[in-house]
């Protein structure tokens, strides 16, 4: 069934009008569509059509357990399966997604076509390394089953290669067993730049989860609060009993007016924030530990009409000052990021165009306005130069020369891409932006 | 609960039959396509449904499917307690007004062959006793408006059948559960205009099977659209005739 609608990213901006196919049916839904899309939390233009009234197959109904095996710690489904269903299927078993994202509503396609990495990345690697195989209809239609021995050079081009070497239908998973269905959470309140990586990199030598989050309203990153995140599942005997309550998270249901994430409300709040993260440590659900934001349904609307996207980059680890380096660009350009994320990678994503290497990511929050642009060229100077990349799943304003200037890689992806869609069928506002597609 | 499911490979079925499972409930699905039912049975077994879970084919329209199928889930059930029917066609006005066959196709399979069906169900039920018998309509069986007169027609007269046989058969046992729906997005209602109060398949199967599990006759899915059956059953024809709604 076709349907007209009007597109956008999780960062709601731009809108692009697409005609629509959903079907619980995925090899029906795509067949001729220029792209797939499933919950739309990409930030940018990753899961939007080349252009306006270009067909996209939507995966969401496209989501039942194909096969899971709780013995040997293995699933296959279909590729719009949630992350959300997926998880409350799994933690009731004792079982566990290996690798998850900052949000639990995005499909298992999307999972592995951003090739995601989570706060286990420096231990367990990124989403990819545990996927195991793949349906896929690739740009001339057919339907193939890949994975790292049956056409492997297209199935390591698929993770994190934003949907455009060909849809994914099918997702087969490695899965991870765990002591019991909560976390044991730790918190270490940090000051300046320096100590948040420090004590970032020392928990990530012992704690499978860590994270690190800045205020990035501090004038001075070297002086800045900060907070480590570390985390574990919780041994049995640490837990408390039964699953944890399915949270009930709150809709705002309209745009916020633009002014109110602005420098004092977004101040007040990382004061709060930073106060309140003494936590003691102890046990706590899964989904407060991995989705803390999930817990409004649509926060993207608080940064109202102008939306808003999110600059994610990551830094060799041999350039220990380009963190720094980032954080004082968003400040030298009078911008202040509303959400700063840091987490240590310790080893490159499987994919051919995989986001993660051994390094820093940061990820930062910035409403949409006319500097925003600016603003992004500066970040990309200064990634580029320090031999980093950004995300292509939050990206939205990265110009094609920096993205080359990036990655080394491209032109070996873009090879594999063209043997297996010579007509250029598949297509996204992204691979036109980035990859000069036709649109 | 065992529990006989048509429809259950999609939408409202799917999400009712999912929670099913989840609460260790035993089902066996009918539909059209055995791939199809094979791929949901096993994810109701991921879901928590002891397995194996059963499947064969039966169609609304083809209603000398009906009464095999329901033989062979009592075989593999060892007799069933409830039945579920979720599976209907849906068209637009437009497109009956204009095409005469797939007119007669819905009116068949949401009226004729689904009061069929319910026919051979309440027969099995009855014999053994008892039980409940959930079956799908909609709200625009509730009062004639303009964007569904024929769709409406067809499901008003299954909301009329349901009501009969709740008078007639509860006191033998057999407890009808009448769903009126409201506007749910399912692949059903895709490409169609979301209207106000739109709800969700998960949430809605919520409440149908709350409403199975007291044996309420009647149900309205969206809850809101209890209200607005209210207002409609209220308005002078010559109201209702002015407003597209």
């Amino acid at each position: 069934m076709l349907s007209e609608e009007l597109l956008t990213g999780w960062g709601r901006t731009p809108i692009v009008p697409g005609v629509v196919r959903i079907s619980r049916d995925l090899e029906a839904a795509t067949d001729g569509a220029s792209a797939s899309r499933g919950l739309g939390r990409a930030y940018g233009d990753a899961a939007l059509p080349r252009r306006a009234g270009a067909i996209v197959a939507c995966t969401r109904l496209a989501d039942r357990v194909l096969h899971l095996d709780p013995e040997a710690g293995k699933l296959r489904a279909e590729a719009g399966l949630s992350l959300a269903r997926l998880d409350a299927l799994l933690l009731a078993r004792g079982l566990a997604c290996p690798v998850v994202p900052g949000t639990e509503q995005v499909t298992l396609g999307g999972m592995v076509a951003a090739d995601v990495h989570g706060k286990n990345q420096h231990e367990a690697g990124c989403f990819g390394d545990h996927v195991r195989g793949l349906r896929v209809r690739v740009g001339d239609g057919r339907i193939l089953e890949i994975d790292r021995d049956n056409e492997r050079e297209l199935f390591l081009a698929t993770l994190g290669g934003m949907g455009l070497t060909g849809h994914i239908l099918e997702v087969e998973l490695g899965l991870t067993r765990i002591p019991s269905p909560w976390i044991w959470q730790e918190t270490v309140p940090v000051h300046g730049l320096d100590a948040l990586l420090a004590h970032l990199h020392e928990a990530s030598r012992t704690w499978p989860f860590t994270v690190a989050w800045l205020d990035g309203l501090a004038r001075d990153p070297a002086g800045a609060r900060g907070i480590v995140f570390r985390g574990r599942w919780a041994e049995h005997r640490e837990a408390p009993p039964g699953l944890p309550r399915a949270r009930r998270s709150i809709r705002i249901g309209r745009d916020a007016p633009d002014w109110l994430l602005g420098r004092t409300l977004v101040g007040a709040f990382n004061r709060v924030y930073a106060a309140t993260a003494g936590r003691r440590p102890g046990p706590v659900s899964p989904s407060r530990f991995f989705f803390p934001l999930d817990s409004i349904t649509d926060w993207n609307r608080l940064y109202g009409r102008r939306g808003f996207t999110q600059y994610q980059c990551v830094v060799p680890a041999d350039r220990p000052t380009a963190a720094l380096r980032v954080l004082e660009t968003v400040g030298r350009h009078g911008e202040a990021s509303f959400l700063s994320v840091l987490k240590d990678f310790g080893r490159p994503g499987p994919g051919l165009l995989s986001f993660a290497m051994p390094g820093t990511t940061l990820a930062l929050d910035l409403p949409l306005g006319s500097r925003s642009q600016a603003l992004v060229d500066a970040l990309n100077d200064v990634v580029a130069a320090e031999g980093g990349r950004i995300y292509l799943a939050k990206d939205l304003l990265t110009r094609p020369e920096h993205f080359r200037a990036m990655e080394p890689r491209l032109d070996a992806w873009l090879a594999v891409r063209r043997k297996w869609d010579p007509e250029g069928r598949i297509a996204t506002a992204l691979s036109v932006r980035l990859f000069g597609d036709a649109p | 609960m065992k529990a006989v499911v048509l429809g259950a490979t999609g939408g409202i079925g799917r999400a009712i039959s999912r929670r099913m499972a989840a609460r260790g409930d035993r089902l066996f699905l009918l539909g059209r396509d055995p791939y199809d039912l094979a791929a949901s049975a096993k994810d109701l077994e991921a879901h928590g449904a002891i397995p194996p879970v059963g499947s064969t084919t039966c169609d609304l329209l083809q209603p000398e499917t009906f009464a095999p199928a329901l033989d062979r889930a009592a075989a593999e059930l060892g007799g069933f307690d409830t039945v579920i029917v979720t599976a209907a066609q849906f068209a637009t006005q437009d497109r009956l007004e204009t095409e005469p066959d797939t007119l007669c196709r819905l009116l068949l399979a949401n009226f004729t062959h689904t009061i069929g069906l319910c026919e051979e169900v309440r027969r099995r039920l009855l014999a053994r006793g008892g039980g409940t018998l959930c079956v799908v309509s909609s709200v625009a069986g509730e009062r004639a408006r303009k964007p569904v007169v024929l769709y409406g027609a067809a499901k008003a007269g299954l909301l009329y059948y349901l009501e009969g046989l709740d008078h007639r058969f509860r006191s033998a046992g057999l407890r009808t559960v009448s769903v009126k729906l409201g506007f749910v997005r399912t692949a059903m209602t895709a490409g169609l205009r979301v209207p106000p109060f739109a709800g969700e398949p998960d949430a809605v199967a919520a409440r149908i099977l709350r409403a199975i599990d007291r044996g309420r006759p009647v149900v309205y899915a969206p809850p809101i659209w209890r209200w607005i059956a209210v207002v409609l059953r209220s308005l002078p024809r010559a109201v209702l005739r002015r407003l597209e709604f």
